[in-house]
């Protein structure tokens, strides 16, 4: 084994998985408190568990033990029983009641530290809010082969052993009760309806979490927590619309912003110079800052670039109708090979002309256009469910003739055909005004030509 | 301000001297200072808070406060790279405003352009804000110069830091930031209570929010000193939640949130200042929450002991009605049968004894049974407020039979819990209606009137 690898093994190994494992567990159970907008419970519970730590230690005195967890893990729990107390006996909106527990019991802890620091005691709030990642140490062996030996095993540190169970038990909780969690969180109504005791069933995940962001924090940091908490789910909610893969995603994204960000904060302060180094779990929650960023702009479906692409071609195909159906109109009045309609603004009308002749719409050159029997068929098509949705309006829903064209201007785009007005068998072949309804030889798919 | 030394081990407690003396701000420049400053603070952060809450808005000044801490460390660095004094208050509480502002952007942003739901985008701009703070923090102390200038004093608040002119600018920020709230007061009130309508009415729903997060960042970074960044989201919603418990309009709230707030930072600052070892940050939000706690237990008719009092009233009427029902139906069955033993009134009901019992006292004492050993009958006057339920439950049955078509078998239920809630003018109108359709009706027992629980 060599040196390097020997260093990164003692240095590096167990607070990259001490990091590993706490956003896995975060991360996977956050999805639930997303779905729920729950998001800030995370907050709340890690704020709150300040006073249960510091009650704890000052009873037993030690800061490696069994009852700091039992403390904060009961601080976390009386955090949720007290928000839901607040919201449901004292009618408080849900935030307000966060805000009031969490804050309130956090400065019991702060105010309790101070006490403690009289005693001349070892125990600060930085260490529950910024994590003590680096100073998780292990003298790792020399030789591969003693490195899964139990010996070595017994020397790791208790907070990744407490982290590693917590995850293990997260991941079955949620294997386990996937199909439970999913009903409670979208319908609790319908949960109970099945026989579900959807209130059981969110309690529990409450506990688990209240049981993560304890494990976590003393090793990460709550600020971290929080973030694991809510980024990951979120970056994965950009990505998908089904709760398995949204759950999964976000458990990978975890564990990636985990490893990415402990390397980041290694190898940044050395590419910039500066001496010493960098707190991980800070460099960790901005890594998950930034990755959610680059979910929001980028995601395939509903990132922001893909919106606005999906916005700019629907614009541009309904200024290519609205210039087929300006055409098709000129057309009908006997006068062809027409110009570009002004109706539109000019810049905007060149760009669906270049569009419609590009596509085949429409020929001619400079300023001349005229219909290819292609395009006519496409402006019939929207002709007709322009007058379609004209005859509808007046004929069933009453409306007067001279306010109907406004409204059928826009309808005449709506692209789903299951709201076409009329089914053509009893479609009228006269519009309010007079003028004949072109014939649809397949009116429910008037556009199959240009669907590019 | 006695300063908290962390070696001075034993706890002295003031005399009543120096308690009065820091009361009424007599104790010295430094702890008048302080303590002027926190009330300040506090009259500010809960008119603000105010409507933060209204506009259910609390948790979004979380955000915000975790989103200070960045701007104060670039805030820093930046100072320090040009040389000048590193701990100028007004420029680093400047960065903070800027990227607390920058936070609230983020938010805005992410609410309009994403599906993200409001609490998501909160936790995500409070914890990737205050990880980035926190790198810089961890920056700032490797830096060779080292020197950290008590940054870390903006996260937990160091109000014994606080210098004449530390206050006098925070007392400036929080009298422009309670102006501006109250110059905007109708501006934020239709936005708060219905912002549908505020956006009809042609207000900028949009940017009247941006200006209310604003002020709440305004007074999170004059906070920021005083109580630190992690609770200055108290000072903003814990007076305007106490205070919602006492009244429902919009100006007492604004007045007893202000009231609580400057309360709190008063009686915060001068416990602070008195006991050793008692930062006045957390025991300002202590006193603030010691005051929440008693509005939500006594308030008179949001408070959960008024509430328990409606409930226990509601439930004895209830009951007294059922028991008056089953009294006066027995005594029609068999017209000579005397008293009813209340054991067999408990079993019919399904009621533990004492709850028969206890009914049974409330019902003689106002003189509508007569206790007859075990047995209970009824007095003229019960006799009569029996018929009266009776009758709404028969009046409901049928109803509930023709009108809303529920099953025969479920009527007896569904009448059982409605007829304490009919009002004497649908009474009549149902039975005329009844009448109209050639269903009986039993007749009106005389002695509608004066028999009500």
């Amino acid at each position: 084994m060599s040196d390097a690898v020997h260093t990164f093994l003692s240095i590096d190994l167990l607070p990259l998985l001490a990091a590993t494992l706490a956003a896995f567990s975060c991360g996977l159970l956050g999805n639930f408190l997303v779905l729920r907008r729950l998001s800030l419970m995370g907050d709340a519970i890690s704020h709150a568990v300040l006073p249960g730590l510091v009650i704890a230690f000052l009873l037993f005195g030690t800061r490696a033990s069994l009852a700091m967890f039992v403390g904060a893990a009961v601080a976390g729990v009386a955090t949720v029983a007290l928000v839901e107390l607040i919201r449901r006996f004292g009618r408080v909106e849900p935030g307000a009641a966060m805000g009031v527990v969490f804050s309130v019991l956090f400065a019991l802890g702060v105010l309790l530290l101070e006490q403690a620091a009289a005693r001349n005691v070892d125990l600060d709030a930085d260490c529950v809010l910024h994590g003590q990642l680096e100073t998780l140490f292990w003298v790792a062996p020399r030789e591969w082969s003693a490195l899964f030996s139990l010996d070595w095993l017994r020397e790791v540190p208790r907070q990744v052993v407490t982290l590693a169970i917590v995850a293990a038990v997260s991941l079955a909780f949620v294997a386990a009760l996937f199909k439970e969690l999913r009903i409670a969180a979208f319908d609790p109504g319908l949960a109970t309806t099945q026989g579900i005791p959807a209130g059981a069933v969110n309690g529990l995940l409450m506990v688990l979490v209240a049981a993560a962001t304890v494990a976590s924090f003393e090793a990460v940091g709550s600020i971290l927590v929080v973030a694991m908490l809510v980024c990951p789910a979120a970056t994965a909610r950009m990505l998908t619309d089904r709760l398995l893969p949204q759950v999964v995603v976000s458990a990978i994204v975890a564990a990636a912003t985990a490893i990415l960000g402990y390397g980041a904060a290694s190898l940044l302060p050395h590419w910039l110079g500066l001496a010493g180094s960098v707190n991980a779990a800070g460099a960790m929650t901005v890594t998950a800052g930034v990755l959610l960023t680059i979910a929001v702009i980028a995601a395939p479906r509903h990132g922001v670039l893909a919106r606005a692409v999906r916005r700019r071609r629907l614009a541009t195909q309904v200024q290519v109708e609205d210039l087929l159906g300006a055409l098709f109109r000129k057309a009908e009045s006997g006068a062809a090979g027409t110009t570009v309609p002004t109706a539109t603004p000019h810049r905007a009308s060149l760009h669906a002309a270049r569009i419609a002749r590009r596509r085949g719409l429409v020929s001619g050159d400079g300023p001349t256009l005229d219909l290819t029997p292609a395009g006519r068929r496409v402006a019939a098509g929207l002709i007709r469910r322009h007058r379609l949705w004209e005859a509808f309006l007046v004929d069933e829903a009453g409306w007067r003739s001279d306010h109907v064209h406004e409204a059928a201007e826009t309808l005449e785009h709506l692209r789903d055909v299951r709201r076409q007005p009329l089914v053509p068998g009893i479609a009228p072949d006269r519009d309010p005004h007079g003028r004949s309804i072109p014939g649809g030889a397949d009116p429910a798919r008037p556009r199959s030509e240009d669907s590019a | 301000m006695t300063p908290a030394s962390i070696t001075d081990v034993t706890d002295r407690w003031p005399g009543w001297g120096q308690v009065l003396d820091t009361l009424t701000l007599q104790a010295g420049f430094n702890t008048t200072v302080v303590i002027v400053g926190t009330t300040l603070l506090g009259i500010a952060a809960g008119v603000i808070g105010a409507f933060a809450l209204l506009r259910k808005r609390a948790l979004m000044a979380d955000a915000l406060s975790h989103a200070t801490l960045p701007g104060v460390c670039l805030a820093f660095l930046v100072l320090g790279a040009f040389g000048v004094a590193a701990r100028s208050l007004p420029l680093l509480l400047l960065g903070a405003a800027a990227t607390g502002v920058l936070g609230l952007l983020c938010i805005h942003l992410l609410l309009r352009h994403t599906r993200l739901r409001e609490d998501a985008a909160i936790g995500i701009v409070l914890s990737v804000f205050f990880g980035a703070g926190v790198v810089l923090l961890s920056v700032i102390q490797s830096r060779p110069t080292g020197n950290q200038g008590g940054l870390s004093h903006f996260i937990y608040g160091q109000t014994a830091a606080m210098s004449r002119g530390d206050a006098a600018f925070m007392a400036t920020i929080a009298a422009l930031a309670v102006l501006a709230a109250l110059l905007l007061a109708k501006e934020f009130a239709v936005v708060c209570f219905d912002d549908g309508f505020a956006a009809v009415a042609g207000l900028p729903v949009v940017a009247i929010d941006l200006v209310l997060m604003t002020l709440v960042v305004l007074v999170t970074v004059t906070g920021l000193q005083a109580v630190g960044l992690l609770l200055v989201v108290a000072l903003l919603v814990i007076p305007a939640a106490a205070a919602r418990f006492w009244t429902e309009r919009l100006w007492l709230l604004l007045v007893l949130a202000a009231a609580i707030g400057g309360l709190s930072g008063y009686l915060g600052a001068s416990m602070s200042a008195l006991l050793p070892r008692k930062p006045a940050g957390a025991v300002i939000v202590l006193t603030a929450g010691a005051v929440f706690a008693c509005s939500m237990l006594a308030a008179p008719n949001r408070g959960v002991l008024a509430a328990a009092i409606r409930i226990l009233r509601t439930r004895l009427r209830v009951a007294s009605e059922h028991l008056l029902e089953v009294l006066y139906e027995r005594e029609r069955l068999a017209p000579a049968g005397g008293a009813v033993d209340i054991r067999r009134i408990a079993v019919a009901r399904g009621w533990p004894g004492w709850r028969a019992n206890l009914v049974a006292m409330l019902l003689s004492r106002r003189g509508l049974v007569e206790r007859r050993g075990r047995g209970l009958a009824l007095t003229g006057l019960g006799r009569a407020a029996g018929a009266r339920v009776s009758r709404n439950h028969r009046l409901w049955e049928q109803y509930l039979v023709t009108h809303a078509e529920i099953a025969p078998s479920h009527v007896d239920w569904s009448a059982d819990q409605v007829e304490h809630v009919l009002s004497e003018p649908l009474v009549r109108e149902l039975e005329a209606a009844l009448r109209a359709q050639g269903i009986d009706v039993p007749a009106a027992r005389g002695g509608m009137e004066g028999a009500t629980a």
